[in-house]
């Protein structure tokens, strides 16, 4: 992961990253507040507010009714008069009943006042299956913010980068999608990707938003993901390291801005690329980050581009089917040895 | 509560502005458009919601209103941006799409943001009462002066968003007042084939407020009604939901046929035309006569000219500009 010069350091789930980093700014910053359903003493349902309210009180940390449309669409409007929300929409799957706030009024109110009217606001918001939650709690639906423009859209893949990007999302004075995927998040209940609990640093400091990280170097083959595909890629890196082969892994990061630059120069060197992600397979990030290549460099491609990622189907219920369906490490090495087969 | 003399200048005038304003967009709005209308065409392309008849509703309320406090208003903006103080150069050059405009043309005549007189509006229905809302509670936040008040029209009323904003409003007592313009007709379908209530203002019940009802259009009854809300609001006692039986002298859109109107209609709403009744009443209060009138008028006219003047004197922003300001 990311190097760190913190003299104090520890290691955090992403949910503690995500509290401490908004923790921080509000100690910082007054117009710095937090609303959504469950974020007060409960703490979020996913951890992510956990100890805000107990320190900054209810009328910092806010819980709110079951009104999606009402609460984003007020996070805008308190934006839009020097406040700096933090809101939360608990599971992404839920923007079917509050898009409307959220890619017509937070994504577009800059762009049609000219630049004038400022929406600095966090939309915080859970992703990810992989414990049988069904099709309506397991979603990424990463193509889908990333798609509309006037919102920047960041994945944290571990602690270091959530605690990073929530401070620079908190910080921007545009609207930023955070998206945090719940196998990450270090919660009992959720089964949790120990990859994601990283060294630290209890100050303050930002990841840039808009920039990927090679997680990993490798010379053979470019690997790209997001999230928890990140782990997934690197598990596969391993493997195939076993097998002699080097792979890079590139953990994207930000989804907008999209650093199309970091990935481009990873395929000129490997020359092969495969995308793994948990979001659908069709008109979603696989497919644009494949693009950025071959629009720019076909030639540096030794194999076709593969991707995995999730079939263009609503997420199933039982545990064998949805497993069955999900990315993972056996996937990634799989279609690297199909790519070698047919070249 | 009672106008004073010069606030029933004031709304008057504020009136007699946005009706010119409207009048001059209709003519303009036509050109190019004949004989095919072609809503791609002309100086003023795309859709044009006019808002003759509405313009009670307007000044009633930003009569009450400085430029701190917060107005979101609907697709349908012009009379309420006029009272509430806009920029007039800057919007009209906006509805005509050009580089004087508020938002350089990105915007157009459904997106009209003034942050200087805290004025904004969205072309959803609904939508203008969740960012009201969000805009008191951060005045309450702040400890800021200033409420904020959220237009809508009657359809919007069976929206979501108007329910789950009220309530939201309510539980946690913010200073917003909610305004619904009822106008009877949510494009082509009646409000009583559409809403289970007959007014919408007894809804407010249900999310513990205060609702009032205005009728007939009338201006006084709308400012009396709006500044017992916005009093309300500013000392702290919570929302309020107002709604005003308006009329859309106008279709919904320009190029509407109205063919949904019942025989006769508009001609009776034509002859309650809310600016003559209300120029009437001034005058025989004795705060006009013929002669001030006249002036009065002719300023509202010539403010509205040099705004149109100011918009077709401005130059197009260069087209390679429509990819700048999407961050800031």
């Amino acid at each position: 992961m990311t190097a760190t010069t913190a003299t104090s350091s520890r290691k955090l789930t992403i949910a503690r990253a995500m509290a401490e980093a908004t923790a921080q700014e509000m100690r910082q910053d007054p117009s710095v507040f937090v609303m959504g359903e469950d974020v007060g003493p409960m703490g979020g349902v996913f951890g992510n507010t956990r100890g805000l309210h107990e320190e900054f009180g209810a009328e910092r940390v806010r819980d709110t009714p079951i009104s999606e449309t009402a609460f984003i669409g007020a996070a805008v409007g308190a934006a839009s008069d020097g406040m700096r929300p933090i809101v939360e929409l608990m599971f992404v799957d839920f923007f079917g009943v509050c898009m409307d706030a959220i890619y017509n009024l937070m994504a577009k109110n800059t762009y049609f006042s000219g630049g004038k009217v400022k929406v600095p606001m966090v939309l915080m918001t859970s992703t990810g299956g992989g414990y049988s939650d069904g099709g309506q709690h397991s979603q990424c639906l990463y193509g889908t913010f990333a798609h509309l423009p006037g919102m920047k859209v960041v994945v944290p893949s571990n602690a270091y980068d959530a605690k990073g990007l929530m401070t620079a999302a908190i910080r921007d004075d545009n609207p930023v999608v955070f998206m945090y995927h719940k196998s990450l998040q270090g919660m009992g209940w959720l089964g949790t990707e120990k990859g994601a609990t990283v060294a630290t640093p209890e100050e303050s400091y930002t990841v840039e938003i808009g920039k990927a990280a090679v997680v990993k170097e490798g010379q053979d083959l470019t690997l790209v993901s997001l999230g928890a595909g990140v782990h997934h890629c690197l598990r596969a890196a391993k493997a195939l390291g076993e097998e002699g082969f080097d792979a890079e892994v590139v953990d994207l990061r930000s989804l907008v801005p999209l650093d199309r630059e970091t990935v481009r120069a990873s395929v000129a060197k490997t020359g092969r690329l495969i995308v793994v992600d948990e979001d659908y397979h069709s008109y979603g990030v696989s497919g644009e980050i494949i693009a950025s290549v071959a629009e720019h460099d076909p030639a540096c491609l030794k194999a076709a581009p593969r991707r995995v990622a999730y079939p263009d189907i609503p997420i199933p219920f039982a545990p064998t089917m949805e497993q069955w369906a999900l990315p993972n490490a056996d996937k990634i090495v799989a279609a690297f040895h199909q790519m070698l087969h047919n070249d | 509560m009672q106008p004073t003399n010069d606030q029933r200048l004031w709304m008057y005038r504020q009136m007699v502005t946005s009706r010119h304003l409207e009048e001059r967009i209709e003519t303009l709005y036509m050109e190019g458009k004949t004989p095919v209308f072609n809503m791609a065409k002309g100086p003023i392309p795309g859709e044009m919601h006019l808002s003759n008849g509405q313009e009670p509703c307007a000044v009633g309320v930003c009569a009450h209103l400085n430029a701190e406090d917060v107005v979101v208003a609907t697709h349908r903006p012009h009379h309420i941006a006029v009272a509430k103080g806009v920029d007039l150069n800057a919007m009209v050059a906006e509805i005509f799409g050009k580089a004087g405009g508020l938002s350089g043309g990105r915007g157009g005549h459904m997106h009209i943001f003034d942050a200087d007189v805290n004025f904004s509006c969205s072309g959803i229905i609904g939508e203008s009462l969740g960012p009201a809302a969000g805009a008191a509670l951060s005045r309450k936040m702040q400890g800021k002066p200033g409420v904020a008040v959220a237009f809508l029209g009657e359809g919007a009323a069976n929206q979501g968003a108007f329910h789950e904003a009220l309530n939201l409003a309510a539980v946690w007592q913010l200073p917003v007042v909610f305004v619904i313009e009822d106008n009877a007709w949510g494009i082509s379908v009646a409000k009583q084939a559409a809403t289970a209530v007959p007014r919408n203002d007894v809804r407010a019940s249900g999310y513990n407020m205060p609702g009032v009802h205005v009728a007939d259009n009338d201006v006084e009854g709308v400012f009396a009604a709006a500044g017992t809300a916005i009093a309300r609001a500013r000392d702290g006692q919570g929302p309020t939901l107002i709604e005003i039986e308006t009329s859309r002298l106008a279709g919904h859109f320009m190029g509407d046929g109205e063919d949904y109107r019942p025989e006769g209609e508009k001609a009776g709403l034509q002859s309650r035309d809310p600016i003559p009744r209300y120029r009437q009443q001034l005058l025989e209060a004795g705060l006009l006569d013929e002669a001030a009138d006249t002036r009065l008028v002719g300023e509202a006219h010539e403010r509205v000219e040099a705004a149109i003047r100011f918009a077709q004197q401005s130059d197009f922003l260069p087209p390679e500009a429509a990819l700048e300001t999407v961050f800031v």
